[in-house]
């Protein structure tokens, strides 16, 4: 199964967007939140980042979700072509989508459009 | 040794940063309080702070070591954007350089540094961002070599230019990083990336001193 990540400023957007998107997907979709620094503070922590990464890695890649700014900077150092790829996208919707996509064992490409979508996706 | 740049010169510029980041950290979040989040001061005092610690702890033995360990300690601690920009900067910097170290050979691993920062913010100059200053600094360093200028002259000439560029940011509007939301009220403030940008350049110049 595919890894999803949550990147954010706060920890506690990251940590409820993770239970919003597991308790929508099923508790099985791989979905890790990093969110915050490591003094507990507003900001982005890579050490947090990595180590979701670890968390949710099956060996089918991981989808990073970064809210904005320095989430995306920060998360973007840990891109690697092909294994762990950054989505541009809404991030509560985006993370929802991807989730579901991951729980159903879809593969990385599929998560990441799958998320993509989420951008273009009308709640009205 | 002239023309040639050791360790020590890449530790005093890291603590020469240090002590004017602590010095200006104020005036940097003051800059960062108009137009973006009010953390760019406390954010780089804290990650300059830990770049001096980690080059306490594991003393390094070459000028790629000083900046590498540099940029990564940055990039693990100073929470805002400015970690990963920074961090790129300095690492990009360090892993570009051949030992012994150069003028000429640091003039181009700069260049490659500010270049891995454009990358990474993709960021050009004009959108008031730290590219402002740095890529001024950039050029300035590089004629400077072709010019023939020691390093004393050459790091002079860059600080000038990262000043100048700073300053010229006050009139931009924002186009990239958390000053964009303002859109036009982000005109008639200094990038606050700018100023501690040209900060840096200095403090380099003051090291070559």
């Amino acid at each position: 199964m595919v890894g999803v990540v949550l990147v954010a400023h706060s920890a506690g957007l990251a940590a409820e967007t993770a239970e919003l998107a597991r308790g929508i997907a099923g508790r099985e979709a791989p979905v890790a939140a990093a969110g915050g620094t490591g003094d507990g503070g507003l900001g982005v922590s890579i050490d947090r980042i990595e180590a979701a990464v670890r968390e949710v890695d099956r060996g089918d890649g991981v989808l990073l979700i970064p809210d904005l700014g320095s989430s995306v900077l920060t998360a973007r150092l840990l891109e690697e072509p092909g294994r762990v790829v950054l989505a541009d996208v809404p991030f509560v919707e985006g993370a929802i989508a991807a989730a579901v996509a991951a729980g159903g064992g879809a593969a990385l490409a599929v998560v990441l459009a799958a998320a993509e979508e989420a951008r273009t996706h009308r709640k009205l | 040794m002239a023309g040639m740049l050791d360790t020590d010169l890449f530790l005093a510029w890291t603590e020469g940063a240090a002590r004017a980041v602590r010095l200006h950290r104020d005036r940097l979040t003051g800059l960062d309080a108009a137009i973006g989040d009010a953390d760019h001061g406390t954010n780089l005092d804290r990650g300059f702070t830990e770049v001096g610690k980690a080059l306490t702890e594991w003393p390094p033995t070459s000028p790629a070591q000083v900046l590498v360990s540099a940029g990564t300690t940055l990039i693990r601690r100073v929470g805002g954007a400015s970690g990963p920009l920074y961090g790129s900067l300095f690492r990009q910097l360090g892993k570009s350089l051949d030992t012994p170290v150069t003028l000429a050979g640091f003039a181009a691993a700069f260049e490659s540094g500010v270049q891995a920062v454009e990358r990474l913010g993709k960021a050009a100059q004009g959108d008031k961002t730290m590219i402002d200053a740095l890529a001024p600094a950039a050029r300035a360093l590089t004629q400077a070599v072709q010019e023939g200028a020691d390093e004393h002259k050459a790091f002079e000439r860059a600080a000038r230019a990262a000043e100048e560029g700073a300053k010229a940011t006050i009139p931009l509007r924002a186009r990239k990083g958390r000053a964009s939301y303002l859109g036009e009220r982000s005109i008639g403030h200094e990038d606050p990336g700018a100023a501690s940008a040209a900060l840096i350049m200095a403090a380099l110049a003051e090291a070559a001193a």
